[in-house]
């Protein structure tokens, strides 16, 4: 199901993940938010924007728990948690964080 | 616990030619998550994965070598690769990405995942093992 | 009748490459591609053969499967050339026949 994006037309899978992990800007990100009911802030934005570099450093979305022991590594203790994440996140850190941030969905998220 | 089983993944194939190293990677990346003994070895055509400078852009396909780094991140940094594979194909340690991990025990210090041991020593590593996956 | 010898499989995974180097007529050519091109590498189990080889026939390496695999040209056998795809596609064109060894 293609998602509208400033007049573009952007390609999905059937869960909503983007086709083509280059179709992303930060304006996708705001459209699937919109789409969910979620209003994406500076701390919805400091996840996706983490999961973004963490794809280009080792090509994968992490898993729930590397993200979170990451998060609480490079953005603090009191992130670092999954209560924290999910309430962000509720659909779930992986899955939704990362199809904001234009990843596929995290290997082993079923 | 005592229900923590020791898994060996033994990776033998080179990447990009066939699918089964990619594809090993990524059991081995679900499979971190039940929190089990894992260990990875490299030998024959396998150590070729580990090689560094990889860069897929010419082909149009994905350059899954970055992903060896996440493994420390994953837990899993027991990463044997055998000498003598690595002597038959003209390769050294220093060819080779060097994995690291961070060692909880250790006050988090930075650690080398990649341990190059001889036939004899892998035999015995793959004897102490209870589960053996083979890609 | 000339000939170009194509080889896409590592030699240490299976005896293609050394098969088609010995069976190689003089003058032939020889592209490595894919895992084949592990099999232009020096000082490898089988780089003496390839040396060997060279005295045979011309051998030929795809470089972007090199570069894809981290082998630097550095790392090559002495008179090997390295081809983009276009180089590739001449030489199958130079040639009468192909024959790839899978």
């Amino acid at each position: 199901m293609p998602i509208e994006v400033e007049g573009k037309t952007i390609e999905t899978d059937e869960e909503g993940y983007l086709a083509n992990l280059n179709d992303w800007t930060p304006a996708v990100a705001e459209a699937m938010a919109k789409e969910d009911g979620t209003e994406l802030t500076d701390a919805h934005w400091e996840v996706i924007n983490f999961l973004r570099e963490y794809y280009d450093e080792y090509q994968i979305a992490p898993a729930v728990r590397v993200l979170t022991k990451a998060i609480g590594k490079k953005l603090g203790k009191e992130k670092g948690n999954s209560k924290y994440l999910y309430e962000l996140f509720p659909y779930g850190p992986g899955k939704q964080a990362c199809k904001y941030a234009g990843l596929p969905k995290p290997t082993g998220c079923v | 616990m005592s229900d923590v089983k020791k898994f060996m993944y033994i990776n033998r194939k080179a990447p990009y030619g066939t699918i089964y190293a990619w594809e090993a990677l990524e059991v081995v990346l679900i499979g971190a998550a039940f929190e089990q003994d894992v260990s990875l070895a490299f030998m024959d055509d396998g150590v070729f994965q580990l090689v560094k400078g990889q860069d897929t852009t010419e082909l149009g396909i994905k350059n899954f070598s970055p992903t060896y780094s996440a493994l420390g991140d994953y837990d899993v940094n027991k990463i044997y690769v055998e000498k003598e594979s690595l002597e038959a194909r003209g390769l050294t340690l220093d060819d080779l990405m060097p994995l690291k991990y961070e060692d909880e025990d250790d006050d988090w210090a930075e650690k080398d995942s990649i341990r190059v041991v001889t036939a004899a020593e892998m035999a015995e590593i793959l004897e102490q093992q209870d589960v053996v996956l083979s890609f | 009748m000339s000939t170009l010898h194509t080889v896409n499989k590592s030699p240490f995974d299976r005896p293609s490459l050394q098969t088609c180097l010995r069976l190689a007529g003089k003058g032939n050519a020889v592209l490595l591609f894919e895992d084949g091109v592990y099999g232009a590498m020096q000082g490898t189990a089988v780089a003496d053969t390839v040396k060997e080889a060279l005295g045979n026939v011309s051998i030929y390496v795809l470089g972007p499967d090199l570069k894809a695999r981290g082998v630097g040209e550095d790392k090559l056998i002495d008179g090997i050339k390295v081809v983009d795809y276009k180089g590739f596609v001449d030489l199958t064109v130079e040639n009468d026949k192909v024959n790839a060894w899978l």
